[in-house]
């Protein structure tokens, strides 16, 4: 195998038809994977490596390791015996699943979901958003080797599943969002046993920043490194921190507001340099846009009032022909659901758009390119993708 | 706001079918030969430069496959979802790589999923989700899931299905009354 050498006339030359001519028998490159397991927390997907000396020149993402045929799925299940599949569709933030199959239910149904429910799923969907976040911030230092952080966010991840255990009854997959409302409300004392999780939140957002935002090894190894193009941004379908982090305030919560979001007051986090150290900024000062929203929907929502709006037997639901779209924004971007009904009790079509689908495939794949083999890792959790909404 | 938008196109295109879902999401049914110049006017001249998803709904009773181009004007705040219909018997449609690159990966995952064709897409053939798979296109509504997967996989032994309401009733009247 040869060395790394600055000398481009190593590289692959294109073919005609645009792709490269690799010749592997010619002991230039080499077929490196990585992945499908990789401590990195990518989840399991793998990345088909060329390289060359320790540049790669060519990456194709894999996935399929997490298919379960979804969306075919619910074509054969009711709407109601949908709603507990939706949620695991993505492990780590699975309540916009639920919010998102649920919108689009009620939209096509004609149903008027109770205001009290719509302050219950935006409370839910932040604190999502908020363990997302811990999970990534935990996966990007260990990308990097510093392994302590992990320990750290998954300590106040844990804080959160328990407010998230007492309010829902579960952990990781909470089937609580359902078509018409949500399942109950606040159990009490919720709100103070919140502001003590909320306060260890703040407290542990310190150290993560002094230890691993002012870290200089950090910092060398992130700074300037997968840097996203702005023109990227449409021609890849690039949305939520990957995007804001290029200076681009693209935000579902503010460009077209869902829940009670046009209520609360706050300001999409934007970042300028669009690279590795940039996005994990974003993500860390958004962590805390997280905390505020909580604390002002605790503050304002209502205290009483219906959780759940009038629904069909769920048996004998049937809803009229028609097709919807319903978008939210998710720790990673924007996730939407397309929604098509024939006027029968199943639905026709059911479609995920996750932001993963955009980031973790042309996206990276066009970054990965020219990079050195040691930043792949932190390349990849950077983009902050997770399969399962790849494959369905 | 949606309505001004097609009467703008309707000059334009020859557009079919106008369903305003919502004040800021419409869509719109066009002939697959006008699919290329609209979504480059939508995306050149009226601003929705970012194609939210590509993905396509099998009407088998009318031999037709549905493919929902659904694009966003972050402006405007406003989206607006364009149907193609195309027949399901060889289906194949134009490739819009070039227009969106990220068009390229559910133009992969169409193929392997529905069995649609579209000529000139990058690594349009390489296996997406599935490998080796050799039966018709799994997200097709004439592919059998229940015949598949009872030919494909074997019961453990010692299992029993049990239909829920004889079951239930079983459970709570043993005696049958």
């Amino acid at each position: 195998m040869a060395l790394f050498t600055p000398d481009r006339s190593q590289y692959p030359a294109k073919k005609a038809d645009g792709t490269l001519d690799i010749d592997l028998t010619s002991g230039k490159y080499l077929k490196l994977w990585q992945g499908p397991n990789h401590p990195g927390i990518t989840g399991n997907m793998s990345v088909e490596l060329t390289v060359c000396g320790d540049e790669v020149v060519e990456g194709k993402t894999h996935v399929g390791y997490l298919h379960r045929g979804f969306e075919k799925l619910m074509e054969r299940r009711t709407f109601i015996q949908c709603f507990p599949i939706v949620c695991r569709i993505c492990v780590p933030e699975p309540d916009f699943n639920e919010y998102c199959y649920a919108a689009a239910v009620e939209e096509l149904a004609g149903i008027e979901v109770p205001e009290r429910a719509h302050w219950i799923r935006a409370l839910i969907l932040e604190m999502g958003r908020l363990n997302s976040y811990m999970m990534y911030l935990g996966g990007q230092a260990g990308a990097l080797g510093q392994g302590v952080i992990g320990q750290w966010t998954t300590y106040v991840r844990d804080l959160m599943l328990d407010r998230f255990e007492e309010l829902t009854g579960a952990r990781i997959y909470h089937m609580f969002i359902l078509p018409g409302g949500v399942r109950d409300g606040l159990p009490e004392g919720f709100e103070r046993r919140m502001e003590e999780t909320l306060c260890e939140v703040e407290r542990t957002l310190k150290d993560v920043y002094e230890v691993m935002f002012c870290n200089a090894v950090f910092k060398k190894r992130t700074v300037g490194v997968g840097v996203i193009d702005l023109a990227w941004l449409d021609e890849y379908g690039v949305t939520g921190p990957n995007a804001r982090a290029a200076g681009v305030a693209k935000d579902v919560r503010k460009d077209q507001p869902y829940l009670v979001y046009s209520e609360l007051d706050f300001e999409p986090v934007i970042g300028h340099d669009s690279d590795i150290y940039t996005r994990a900024d974003v993500r860390r000062r958004d962590v805390q846009v997280c905390v505020d929203l909580i604390r002002q929907i605790l503050a304002k929502m209502p205290k009483d009032g219906p959780l759940m709006a009038k629904t069909p037997n769920v048996l004998h639901w049937k809803i009229p022909r028609g097709e919807t779209y319903i978008r939210g924004e998710c720790s990673r971007g924007e996730y939407g659901y397309y929604l098509v009904t024939d006027g029968s009790g199943y639905p026709r079509r059911v479609n995920v758009r996750g932001p993963s689908y955009t980031h973790a495939m042309t996206l990276l794949e066009r970054m990965i390119v020219n990079l050195n083999i040691s930043d792949v890792a932190a390349l990849m959790v950077s983009l902050h993708t997770y399969p399962p909404e790849i494959e369905r | 706001m949606m309505h001004a938008l097609h009467t703008r196109l309707k000059a334009l295109f020859p557009l079919g079918e106008f369903t305003e879902q919502r004040a800021n999401l419409s869509f719109v049914t066009l002939p697959a030969s006008h699919l290329r110049p609209t979504l480059l006017h939508l995306r050149d001249r009226e601003g929705f430069t970012h194609l939210v998803l590509l993905t396509a709904v099998d009407w088998l009773e009318d031999g037709q496959f549905q493919l929902t181009y659904l694009l966003s004007n972050r402006a405007q705040r406003c989206d607006i979802g364009l149907r193609v219909m195309i027949g399901r018997e060889s289906a194949t449609m134009e490739s819009i790589h070039d227009i969106w690159p990220t068009a390229a990966t559910y133009q992969r995952e169409l193929r392997e999923m529905f069995g649609i064709d579209f000529p000139g897409s990058p690594r349009l053939h390489e296996d997406f989700i599935l490998e080796g798979w050799n039966d018709i296109p799994p997200y097709r509504r004439d592919f059998d899931t229940l015949k598949y997967a009872e030919e494909s996989y074997r019961q453990r032994p010692g299992r029993e299905t049990h239909d829920p309401a004889t079951h239930m009733k079983q459970q709570l009247y043993p005696d049958g009354r």
